[in-house]
């Protein structure tokens, strides 16, 4: 198949006494749509924030396009094509959805300080782009109409798609999803599965945190399995699903 | 005189205060996380109840010890009372509000608390009646005073009463709870606002007696004094580690021999005249430097720099201070 | 100017009359008594001020405690190059810019090893950097004497423009233009330049990283801003801004002293943004002019009655309006957070759209 994207090598974090991440190593094609699956404080989040740079890991590093990450600066991994949601949406939620992807497009972006008290020429071209391109993004994700809306004004599932469109505002090379379907009806699941079966055809590569396992069996080209901090399996989604190992993770901890 | 140890017994006894009324920013940080800026203005307003009950007894022919002694039971309720109402009145209300919110009310507090204090005891330092006496003893070449003395004793005995209070009684187990987490102490039926509100109370109490220590230690109460006693021991508490007994008591008397030490040593470190090779040639150093005199750029009175100075560096080098455990904020 | 364009006509019409009135007023205040012009001049000099703590704290959500530091800063450098102390009389044009670049070192050096404390920590930290700068002001006198300790710096030169001294008056055009009403004219020319700076920042990219990061820093991070930098610019602006004023000052006092900058003022700076509305431009603007004018109003109404009911003085409005400054912190946080004239960022989008 195609290129290695992302490549993680050994990854280990722990919170104190609570090993959240153990040896994780794990590699993400171009152009592919990778789920990552588990029970509830496997260290799915984890993993996503060491990936960001938002947390320090204690082992490991991490690949990415073929060079290694610098995951102490997290506004580097951004400018590097890393882009993510969060599960519990984290939006500036007194700036307007439209306000809020043009703040994605910052690390794309150069006007400083006295391009703006001047208002050049090159700055005011500039904002024009980033004006048109966060609308272009809002009408992609769907919510082009609530560009002049809060953020923290809009409704749940919108919410999430203006996240997406904040996080593709970066240009990422990889889009990191977590838990995107949570608390959506079946209708704007449907919808957001619709979005990101859009992504792959644009060419983006997609990390995919989701409990709707029909909603990752049915999207992602291949998924790995966290439980306890370890990687039990990595396959295509029919092998994970009948993998033993799996089905004990799930349902070791379902029988608590 | 032994400079040494003269400086050490101050910084212990200034010290000690400073521990004290670090435990008041320390106790209310490690449950909710707030900087109780107003606590500095609840020590002040301690010293002066209990310097207005002092005065007032001072001609009625009661003992001393026992003038003393009501000064003190009347500041601490007073004291109480006051970190009640602020618990009550000012923070619980912006408990879900944004961080900040907080702050700047507990700015605004100090800010009235400290000018209803000019209203009621004026503007001028009150002279903080001595009339216990106060013998020295001599230790070497030293002296540590009676009041030195006491200060000392009863710091440690109140560090030693709140750390039993915190860790042997349920009411303290309830607070060490709710520190850790309050929803689930909420959930395991521990009344959150009570340990809450209790938090500032026992602060407030401690603090209290701090104030009166301070005043009849240096002798003098004025409304003002509570901003920078509050600012440096909240230093201390960031030392210690914020959230921690042991640490405001030890950051308490870190900072106060720090600020002892430093003060009494800075004069000569920052001699240029002292420095090798000042006094021989070095064309205009040498004649500033010629017979013995001195080039002093930092005097003692640069002494609330170090407070300030400390608080700065371990914030940026440590900022989980000396016994805190590092903190990750959750993302 | 890319503002005006923005604009209704009716907006633009009550524009020019705000405009029309503001140039009237110094001689409708002077009729009165030079003294409230020298009001009038304060309040937009803490109009100043609030703007530029508004960056810090409105735009990017940083509390700072110790903002008059920058504001002594500037007045200090002003002192020291245009008065006998030093014997140096440089013209203001070339200390205002050296007193802003200076502040802004200050608070580079400043913010750069705190700026990544968590808000409440930078928050103590600015204070005690505020109380150093004071303590060194009242202190640099000694080895060698700088700052001339709590005596201050007298005698400080008035601006100059050509012929013309801000000290005294002229007469142009049957009009009297005393010192005052020369330097609110230059006052009003500082202010509107900074207004039309700070709307255009807020409406900037930085501006947006501004907000951002005030909203949630670490959805910020993760959108790839530089978050310590972005920070740090805030607060170079912010003290850039403390320190023109802090110019100024000095050539409309002509003199300065530690007693000037000392926690109060930086409280009551914070009070006006913070009442006026954080973020809000035009709130902030009203909330210190409101509060500038308190110790007048107290001055003018808490005395006399006072003097009439008891027949002196049993409080003094000094204290009477430390307590207003505190009052309004605590109430505003309590029931208006937002400030009384909120950021409507919202409601300004959907206007610009239709005009
Ligand atoms: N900031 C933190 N401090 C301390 N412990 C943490 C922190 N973040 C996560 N943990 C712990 O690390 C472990 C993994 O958590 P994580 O959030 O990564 O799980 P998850 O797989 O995303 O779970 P979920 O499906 O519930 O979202 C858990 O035990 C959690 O309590
Ligand atoms: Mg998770």
């Amino acid at each position: 198949m195609s290129a290695v994207l992302l490549e993680a090598r050994g990854i280990g974090k722990r919170f104190g006494g609570v090993q959240a991440l153990k040896d994780v190593s794990l590699t993400i094609k171009s152009g592919e749509i990778y789920g990552l699956i588990g029970p509830n404080g496997a260290g799915k989040t984890t993993l996503f924030n060491v990936f960001t740079g938002l947390y320090p890991r204690d082992d490991g590093e991490v690949l990415f396009g073929g060079s290694p990450l610098h995951l102490e600066s997290p506004h580097e991994v951004a400018a590097a094509g890393i882009a993510r949601t969060f599960q519990n949406i984290r939006l500036f939620g007194n700036m307007t959805a439209r306000e809020n992807v043009m703040v994605g497009r910052h690390v794309r972006t150069r006007a400083g300080v006295v391009g703006a008290m001047l208002r050049t020429r090159a700055e005011r071209t500039e904002e024009t782009a980033i004006r048109r391109r966060a609308d272009e993004l809002l009408h992609y994700v769907g919510i082009a109409d609530r560009a002049d809306d809060l953020a923290r004004h809009l409704s749940y599932g919108d919410q999430r798609r203006l996240e997406i469109a904040r996080a593709l505002a970066t240009e990422p090379k990889l889009l990191a999803l977590d838990e995107p379907a949570a608390g959506m009806n079946a209708t704007e699941t449907a919808g957001l599965r619709d979005l990101i079966e859009g992504l792959r055809r644009d060419g983006l590569t997609v990390l995919l945190i989701e409990h709707d396992v029909k909603l990752v069996l049915g999207l992602c080209d291949r998924v790995a399995v966290l439980d306890y901090g370890q990687k039990i399996a990595e396959d295509v989604p029919e092998a994970v699903r009948a993998n033993p190992k799996v089905i004990e993770a799930y349902l070791g901890t379902s029988a608590h | 005189m032994d400079i040494l140890l003269q400086q050490i017994i101050n910084g212990l006894t200034t010290g000690s205060v400073y521990a004290v009324v670090a435990l008041g920013y320390t106790m209310v940080y490690g449950v909710i996380q707030l900087i109780n800026f107003a606590h500095g203005e609840v020590v002040m307003i301690g010293a002066m109840v209990a310097f207005s009950i002092i005065t007032s007894l001072a001609g009625s022919g009661m003992p001393p010890l026992a003038i003393v002694l009501a000064g003190v039971m009347a500041a601490i309720p007073a004291c109480m009372a006051i970190g009640y109402l602020l618990e009550r009145a000012a923070y619980r209300p912006l408990r879900h509000a944004p961080r900040l919110a907080p702050l700047i009310t507990a700015i605004g507090m100090s800010i009235i608390l400290q000018h209803a204090a000019l209203l009621i005891w004026g503007r001028n330092p009150l002279a903080f009646p001595q009339i216990i006496e106060n013998p020295s003893f001599s230790i070497g070449s030293a002296a540590i005073s009676a009041v030195q003395i006491t200060i000392i004793l009863l710091s440690l005995l109140m560090m030693a009463g709140l750390s039993w209070f915190v860790y042997r009684t349920r009411f303290g187990i309830a607070i060490r709870a709710t520190a850790e987490n309050v929803h689930v102490a909420s959930l395991m039926g521990i009344n959150a606002n009570r340990v809450i509100a209790a938090t500032f109370v026992i602060g407030a109490g401690l603090g209290a007696v701090a104030g009166v220590m301070y005043g009849s230690y240096y002798g003098i109460a004025h409304y003002t004094m509570g901003f920078t006693l509050g600012l440096k021991a909240f230093s201390a508490a960031v030392l210690g580690g914020i959230g921690n007994i042991a640490g405001a008591m030890l950051g308490g008397l870190l900072l106060g021999l720090v600020e002892a030490l430093g003060t009494g040593y800075i004069g000569d470190f920052s001699d240029l005249c002292r420095w090798p090779g000042a006094s021989e040639g070095m064309g205009w150093m040498g004649e500033r430097c010629a017979d013995g005199a001195h080039f002093v750029v930092f005097g003692s009175n640069y002494q609330d720099v170090f407070a300030f100075l400390m608080l700065i560096l371990v914030l940026v080098f440590r900022p989980s201070g000396l016994l805190g455990e590092r903190v990750s904020e959750r993302a | 100017m890319g503002m005006l364009k923005d604009m209704g006509h009716r907006e633009k019409i009550g524009l020019a009359l705000i405009a029309v009135a503001l140039m009237a007023l110094p001689f409708v205040l002077a009729s009165a008594g030079t003294a409230w012009v020298r009001i009038m001049n304060f309040a937009v000099l803490f109009v100043l001020l609030s703007l530029g703590l508004n960056i810090v704290v409105g735009f990017a959500g940083l509390l700072d405690l110790g903002y008059v530091a920058f504001y002594a800063v500037g007045a200090y450098v002003y002192a020291l190059l245009a008065s006998p102390h030093f014997g140096l009389h440089l013209p203001f044009w070339v200390i205002l810019p050296i007193g802003a670049a200076v502040a802004c070192v200050a608070g580079v050096i400043l913010g750069a090893p705190t700026l990544r404390l968590r808000g409440d920590y930078l928050a103590i930290v600015t204070l005690g950097f505020g109380e150093i700068v004071r303590i060194f002001m009242n202190n640099l006198s000694n080895p060698i004497n700088i700052t001339n300790g709590p005596k201050g710096i007298n005698r400080i030169d008035s601006f100059q423009i050509g012929p013309v001294n801000f000290a005294g008056s002229d007469t142009l055009a049957g009009l009297v233009f005393s010192g005052p009403i020369k330097y609110y004219y230059f006052l009003m020319l500082v202010l509107l330049a900074v207004i039309v700076i700070n709307r255009r920042l807020q409406d900037s990219r930085i501006g947006r990283a501004w907000v951002a990061i005030r909203e949630d820093e670490v959805a910020a991070k993760a959108s790839g801003i530089n978050t310590r930098n972005i920070k740090l610019l805030a607060f170079a602006m912010g003290a850039s801004f403390g320190g023109i004023a802090g110019g100024m000052f000095a050539a409309m006092q002509t003199f300065v002293s530690p007693e000037s900058f000392v926690l109060n003022e930086s409280i009551m700076i914070l009070a006006m943004v913070v009442l006026g509305g954080m973020g809000n431009i035009w709130g902030v603007i009203a909330g210190a002019v409101l509060l500038s004018f308190v110790p007048e109003l107290l001055r003018y109404t808490v005395e006399p009655v006072q003097m009439a009911l008891f027949g002196k003085m049993l409080v003094d409005p000094e204290v009477l309006r430390m307590l207003v400054f505190g009052l309004a912190l605590v109430l505003t946080m309590r029931f208006r957070p937002a400030g009384l004239w909120p950021e409507t960022r919202h409601r300004r989008e959907l206007s610009e759209n239709r005009a």
